[in-house]
């Protein structure tokens, strides 16, 4: 069945951002309605796509260039498709009726919203697209509006700095990706993912080509999802508003990198060495984002590094090549890290900016919904029993516990890990007594912030279970019930709870201080070591080539040439007029014996 | 009995006489006057030559002599335009002497 429903989701938002930045940049309070209304439209869209299972879209002949190159803009919407709809925008309308609470009296509230929803466009596009092209046009759109949300504050340095930094990252896993997606249409001569799967075999038969190009793809996914060596930018992009951070570098966006995978997954699974590097690539980022984590101080930072851990997981469950696990856990992620984001936010905003979480303390309180809200998704993300977490956190187990047992060995750990730092920063935050005045003094956030609070308290719980989650994708089935990994895994949760709350509990300050964990393991450091060396060398290299190269050879060469050739010229002019016509005379005998005798 | 190389080598002679004159006289007048000398060799062979290929209906060769036509043309010519540059260049310099005259050189 043929309906424009999935135009109107995606275009919804565009005329949103288009309007706000041409129409009514200056009623703010309208630019914001119009966003709220237009994100509200794309979920009600989504959700009758939704509804429809064999819907299609009529498509837009793009780029045709006979059988070489051809590019539709086509949407792809099949169960994985529709089901990121629902959860992007779903999440997105949440968090943009969030954000008129938060970004009430901003300045940029247009700009702002204007921007929020061009990311919507750009995200429901990456959700959508049928070709890779289509895909790496969102993909980068996706890209600049984050480096905008990053640098709303952009009039303070770190901000900036952060969405350069976040912009210039992505940069460089982009790169990689854009390589992968040519390698890919290379050898197919196709960027339709549809006309892709038929035509495998052919790279499949050259198994280090495959490899080669589905790594490159990965790329792509690293820099977006944030996982190591590239996950520098995203604890820097926290500099960011709280929604921002909630949305894009929480729920969608860092997600999107899983999300394509899953979807290129037919031609990453066809190389398992790629696959290998990719689980462990995830399992390096999950752990060392984790131990990070538990030393960090900063309440959106110590979120950050969960955020990318848990995505570290996701790219565990893509390479142990079980797309149904990974989305599962970007479903439940979504919800629960959402949630956390907005609590931190709600704590944020209440506390006038302070994000210190040694200078909060009692907000217990102070701020219940807050904190009944914040405690849900925290349970979630820990894989408490009973909460979405645990089911999707224990698939990816004991998918680990079935393929690869370092890997289980590692991601337990991160389990260990991740409860500890959470309940560290639940203890910190919430207990003992307010340890600064705007701590003291504050208050719950108004309805429009906790209202989403409260759904997505509500998601975070529900979310994982079956009768929930069955409805909007294929919850991955355990072949046989491995009750050692429910079992471990929450005892690694309880062993890490219990030490925190033990360590943390009445706490006025750090009591452990780690420096290689609270220096970040020093890759931000190297990198910039990396970057100033690799720029001097290049400096040294090219002022070598210039002086010694251009200058000495060619510039100096050509004028000392020229002089050199004048000073033996002029001895010939001794200004004696009958020399000069001897010379003439000699001259013309010459030309005469050329022209005649040879 | 008079050849074409008779003809030839006289104005051979008067080339290099002219020849000589130009290189080694100092006084402008007298190079310029070389200068029509070697002019006028030239014309004495292209005379010659007409005068010696003769057609098979017993008319010499014309065309030399157009040549020689074009040279008197173009030495009229030369002359008058010489002489006034030699007129000018003495009212500079007072001097018609090319050992004078050697500023063009570096």
């Amino acid at each position: 069945m043929k309906s424009a429903l999935p135009w109107y989701a995606l275009l919804l938002p565009l005329v949103s951002a288009g309007a706000i930045t041409l129409f009514t940049h200056r009623l703010k309070t309208l630019s914001s309605l119009i966003s709220v209304a237009a994100v509200l439209g794309s979920f009600l869209c989504s959700c009758l796509i939704f509804g429809q299972k064999g819907l299609s879209a009529p498509e837009l002949k793009w780029i045709d260039f006979g059988t070489v190159f051809t590019v539709p803009f086509g949407f792809v919407l099949d169960d994985l498709s529709r089901m990121m709809l629902v959860l992007v925008s779903g999440i997105g309308a949440l968090i943009h009726i969030y954000s008129l609470g938060y970004m009430r009296d901003d300045e940029g509230k247009s700009r702002y919203f204007a921007a929020l929803s061009l990311f919507m466009f750009a995200m429901l596009g990456i959700v959508l697209a049928n070709n890779f092209v289509m895909l790496f046009i969102f993909w980068e759109l996706v890209a600049f509006t984050s480096y905008v949300l990053i640098g709303h504050w952009f009039e303070r340095d770190a901000a900036a700095d952060a969405a350069n930094k976040a912009f210039f990252t992505n940069r460089i896993g982009d790169f990689g990706f854009m390589l992968g997606i040519l390698l890919v249409w290379m050898s197919t001569g196709s960027v339709v993912f549809a006309d892709i799967a038929p035509r495998l075999s052919i790279l499949t038969s050259h198994p280090a080509f495959l490899t080669i190009a589905a790594l490159l793809i990965f790329c792509g996914a690293v820099g977006k999802s944030a996982q190591f060596p590239l996950h520098v930018w995203l604890p820097d992009a926290m500099e960011g508003p709280t929604p921002i951070s909630a949305l894009i570098h929480a729920a969608t966006m860092v997600a999107a990198g899983v999300y394509m995978l899953v979807r290129v997954g037919f031609i990453i699974q066809a190389s398992p060495s790629a696959l290998l590097v990719i689980a462990w690539i995830g399992t390096i980022s999950a752990l060392l984002a984790a131990l990070i984590a538990t030393q960090q101080n900063d309440i959106k930072r110590i979120l950050a590094y969960s955020t990318i851990s848990q995505l570290g997981y996701m790219m565990i469950a893509v390479g142990l090549a079980s797309n149904e696990a990974a989305m599962f856990h970007l479903f439940t992620h979504a919800f629960f890290k959402a949630l956390l984001f907005l609590g931190a936010g709600s704590i944020i905003i209440m506390l006038h900016h302070e994000q210190n979480i040694w200078k909060m303390g009692g907000l217990a309180r102070h701020l219940p919904i807050t904190f009944l809200t914040f405690v849900v998704g925290a349970l979630a993300l820990i894989g408490f029993p009973l909460f979405s977490g645990f089911f999707s956190k224990d698939t990816i187990l004991a998918l680990a516990y079935d393929h690869n047992m370092p890997i289980f060995v590692v991601a337990l750990f991160t389990a260990f890990l991740t409860a500890f730092y959470i309940l560290r920063l639940v203890v910190v935050v919430y207990f003992a007594k307010p340890r600064s005045d705007a701590a003291r003094a504050s208050d719950e956030s108004p309805l429009v912030m906790t209202g989403p609070l409260i759904v997505l308290a509500l998601l975070a719980w529900l979310g994982g279970y079956g009768f929930f989650a069955r409805h909007f994708l294929a919850i991955p089935h355990e072949k046989e019930l491995l009750l050692i990994v429910p079992v471990l895994a929450i005892t690694a949760m309880i062993l890490g709870a219990g030490l925190a709350i033990a360590l943390y509990r009445n706490r006025t300050s750090e009591p452990i201080e780690v420096d290689l964990l609270r220096r970040l393991f020093y890759i931000d450091e190297s990198y910039r070591w990396l970057i100033h060396w690799t720029q001097e060398l290049l400096a040294s290299i090219s002022a070598f080539f210039d002086r010694w190269i251009i200058d000495a050879s060619v510039v100096r060469g050509v004028s000392g040439g020229t002089w050199g050739i004048g000073a033996l010229l002029r001895l010939i002019q001794m200004g004696n007029l009958q020399a000069y016509a001897f010379l003439f005379g000699l001259g013309i005998v010459a030309l005469i014996y050329f022209a005649v005798f040879r | 009995m008079v050849t074409l190389g008779h003809y030839l080598i006289v104005s051979g002679i008067l080339f290099a006489i002219g020849f000589a004159g130009v290189m080694l006289r100092r006084s402008l007048i007298i190079i310029f006057m070389s200068l029509e000398l070697m002019l006028n060799a030239a014309n004495l062979s292209l005379v010659a030559f007409s005068r010696f290929h003769v057609q098979p209906s017993g008319v010499p060769d014309y065309n030399a002599q157009v040549f020689v036509f074009f040279i008197i043309t173009v030495g009229a010519a030369e002359v008058a335009v010489g002489l006034a540059i030699i007129v000018a260049l003495f009212r500079a310099r007072q001097t018609t002497h090319v050992e004078d005259i050697n500023t063009l050189k570096f």
